[in-house]
């Protein structure tokens, strides 16, 4: 089963090398990560997406606890939570294709960012499935290139992930 | 106003306010400001090694034997690199210790400069933590870090890489140690949830058939003594890990000694037969449980640890404690104290008579012989030298060991009274045993300390005899000499049909007398059964008191190490010697 981590950890050089040390040690294993500073400078927020069953998802915590540099950790998965992605994608834009193209792009409330007389650039953000439906629905045949960023996710309502 | 002290001054100061007595390392480049640091002041001993490695498991064996956090100096790239293998036994078995690792100049790093190697990630996974020093005036507060860190929670070793910049004389700072330091994101548990306890107490004392199983927590989170206690008021019968000897006085008569693969008949019985576990600073570790999945069928399991992620990993815990060894037991003694006041036939030490009456009955049919007697004319059998040791040192001695044959009879026969008198590398490997004794008399001059080893395991660190002579460390090594990798062997005799493999040494041994006495040592070469206990005599007689001894002895080939557990079966099935296994194996 997909899980969502939600990780705090000390902004410090080094702090990520072991997170990502501890799942290729371990065996586990890292489907996405994404990470930044938080609004505290001297934290990164870290999101972590994995997959296995409880007692996996239980001992994967439970060693991300046991990191010095980590400060928190939080299964998104668990709770009611909201979690986006983002993806810029360039398609290979031409003809009657663009308007095509175009229509498909607004339908998936997605944003042309960069237009060539060949492609387009498209911005879409969302949950990773809605990615998955746009990419399909383009079809690869036109994907010229494809960045995605990983999953980041919070969970709703006032709770907080914070020190 | 703060004193002013260079980056290598301020290093070695932070050392002394830490009350470092020993630093074991060996010089190098990059380290060369630290060690002229050294060279200036009188509070903290160098001890200059011949190999790193060896720097490192000296530096386990004095904290193994002490429990204070053991000190570690090596140079960049290759001092670092060679430190690994010792690093990495540490962090397996839990011991404290902080290693200081040279680095290329600050400006140099991600050059590849002379003698650079990426410390940081090269130890990664096998350190507790790890710091890179970028700034000389943040020494006193890293080093307070690295201790801090390595001696509290589950300990573990620690490193600190240390640019050559970072140590300059010419530049100083106003120093100042940190009395007393909080990390927000580490804060290891201490007490143990008081419910949780209640709950351990109500099953423990409910069972019809319990065991202990200590481990080596019990010994670094200083439980040993309530531990005993507890179960001498219960009447419990107590095993120990390879880890977890001397934990509970090994001569005791509720010690029904080590379990595991190699564990006694009696030991793994109990354990698989049991209704309720105790397990205590143990992990479940594969060299006891054999197949998890046929793990003691109708047990309950009882799990305190400093460390949570060692709770549920192989064995799901019924009752899971996360707290300091030492700290949930004495929450469990208090509140027997209390139920002795209340409901003092709950604590009836009949009322489990009918379960040691079982274990006694497992005891008498295959536990282990404690008084194989030399035949003059017979071959020397492993376990007599281990006996005779046993005697020679009334089993008051510290006993460091190596990894294979030589240090499972040790462990089964050589009954340890108390804690932190079993040296052992218990996760990892070979060349421990000489180096981690050198350590222990470090820690405690003039005690007995012992190494039991075998030609394989001594000769990966034997460079240290010189060590050993440059300060006068009286250790005694009992070399089980078998003229083979005997564990190895013993494998390939049972699980491929006797093809040895690489596992003899094809009549290259060096003669072990001469080569000890080349180093400035005693050597002595027993091979007939009738010398064995006067040459043991000798190697502890006061005549010798102040020499390194070299005890070699030449065993029995064929013997192997019994009991054996049978690969993927439960802990009931063991093979009992050559032809003989338990019956449901």
């Amino acid at each position: 089963m997909r899980r969502i981590l939600a990780v705090l950890l000390e902004n410090e050089a080094g702090a990520l090398s072991r997170v990502v040390g501890l799942f290729a040690q371990r065996n586990y294993n890292i489907e996405s990560l994404t990470v930044a500073p938080t609004e505290d400078e001297t934290l990164s927020r870290l999101t972590l997406t994995t997959s296995g069953d409880d007692s996996k998802i239980e001992q994967i915590t439970k060693h991300l606890h046991r990191l010095i540099e980590v400060v928190k950790v939080l299964d998104l998965t668990g709770t009611d939570h909201v979690e986006r992605e983002l993806m810029l994608v360039k398609i290979r834009a031409e003809g009657t294709a663009r308007d095509e193209i175009k229509r498909t792009s607004d339908i998936f409330r997605g944003q042309i960012i960069d237009i060539t007389a060949n492609s387009f650039t498209v911005q879409l953000t969302g949950p990773s499935d809605k990615l998955d439906a746009f990419v399909r629905a383009i079809g690869k045949n036109l994907i010229l290139e494809l960045a995605r960023t990983g999953v980041s996710g919070i969970s709703r309502g006032d709770k907080v992930l914070s020190l | 106003m703060s004193e002013m002290l260079s980056g290598g001054d301020m290093l070695i100061r932070a050392l002394q306010d830490e009350g470092v007595e020993y630093v074991f390392g060996y010089p190098g480049g990059a380290a060369l400001h630290i060690y002229d640091a050294i060279f200036r002041q009188q509070k903290i001993e160098h001890i200059l090694v011949r190999h790193e490695q060896a720097a490192t498991h000296m530096a386990d064996g004095y904290a193994r034997a002490t429990g204070k956090t053991g000190v570690v100096l090596v140079t960049s790239g290759p001092g670092a690199t060679n430190a690994i293998t010792g690093i990495a036994t540490a962090y397996m078995d839990s011991i404290p210790m902080v290693v200081l690792s040279g680095q290329v100049a600050t400006a140099q790093i991600g050059t590849d400069a002379f003698q650079e190697t990426d410390m940081i990630g090269v130890s990664r996974p096998v350190v507790k933590h790890s710091f890179l020093v970028k700034n000389a005036a943040d020494i006193p507060l890293t080093i307070k870090k690295a201790f801090h860190i390595a001696s509290t929670g589950r300990p573990g070793p620690v490193v600190v890489d240390i640019p050559k910049d970072t140590t300059d004389p010419a530049a100083a700072f106003p120093y100042e140690y940190p009395e007393q330091i909080r990390l927000r994101s580490y804060n290891p548990a201490v007490q143990g949830n008081g419910r949780q306890i209640r709950l351990a107490l109500a099953t423990l004392l409910a069972a019809d058939r319990p065991i202990v199983y200590a481990g080596g927590g019990v010994v670094l989170g200083e439980g040993a003594d309530a531990l005993t206690r507890i179960a001498r008021l219960l009447n419990l019968p107590v095993t120990n890990t390879l880890m977890g000897l001397g934990s509970f006085p090994g001569n005791d008569p509720q010690f029904v000694g080590m379990l595991g693969m190699h564990g006694t008949y009696e030991a793994n019985m109990a354990m698989h037969h049991c209704d309720v576990i105790l397990a205590v600073g143990a992990r479940f570790d594969d060299r006891v449980t054999n197949a998890p999945d046929k793990f003691c069928p109708q047990a309950k399991v009882i799990h305190i640890d400093v460390d949570p992620t060692s709770i549920s990993k192989i064995i799901p815990a019924h009752v899971p404690i996360v707290g300091r060894v030492a700290n949930v037991l004495d929450s469990m003694e208090q509140l027997l104290a209390e139920e002795q006041e209340r409901a003092p036939d709950k604590l009836d030490r009949n009322r489990i008579a009918a379960w040691w009456k079982t274990i006694d009955g497992w005891r008498a049919e295959h536990g282990l012989n404690h008084d194989l007697k030399p035949v003059a004319g017979q071959p020397i059998l492993p376990q007599m030298v281990i006996q005779a040791l046993y005697k020679a040192t009334k089993g008051e001695a510290f006993v460091a060991s190596d990894v294979g044959q030589h240090q499972m009879f040790a462990a089964q026969y050589y009954k340890f009274p108390k804690p932190r008198r079993w040296i052992n590398s218990g996760g990892l490997g070979m060349g421990f045993g000489l180096p981690a004794a050198m350590g222990v008399v470090f820690g405690h001059p003039g005690a007995t300390v012992a190494c039991v080893t075998g030609e394989g395991s001594f000769m990966m660190n034997m460079q240290e005899l010189s060590t050993c002579l440059q300060y006068g460390l009286p250790v005694k090594i009992i070399n089980l000499n078998n003229q083979a990798l005997g564990m190895v062997k013993q494998w390939q005799d049972m699980q491929y049909g006797g093809r040895h493999s690489s596992s003899t040494y094809s009549d290259s041994l060096p003669d072990f007398k001469t080569l000890v006495e080349a180093f400035g040592h005693v050597g002595i070469r027993v091979d007939q059964a009738e010398d064995l206990e006067p040459a043991m005599r000798r190697v502890f007689s006061d005549e010798l008191r102040n020499r390194l001894v070299f005890l070699d002895v030449w065993v029995d080939r064929h013997e192997h190490v019994y009991p054996m557990a049978i690969k993927g079966g439960a802990m009931n099935e063991m093979f009992l010697g050559k032809t003989l296994k338990t019956e449901n194996g």
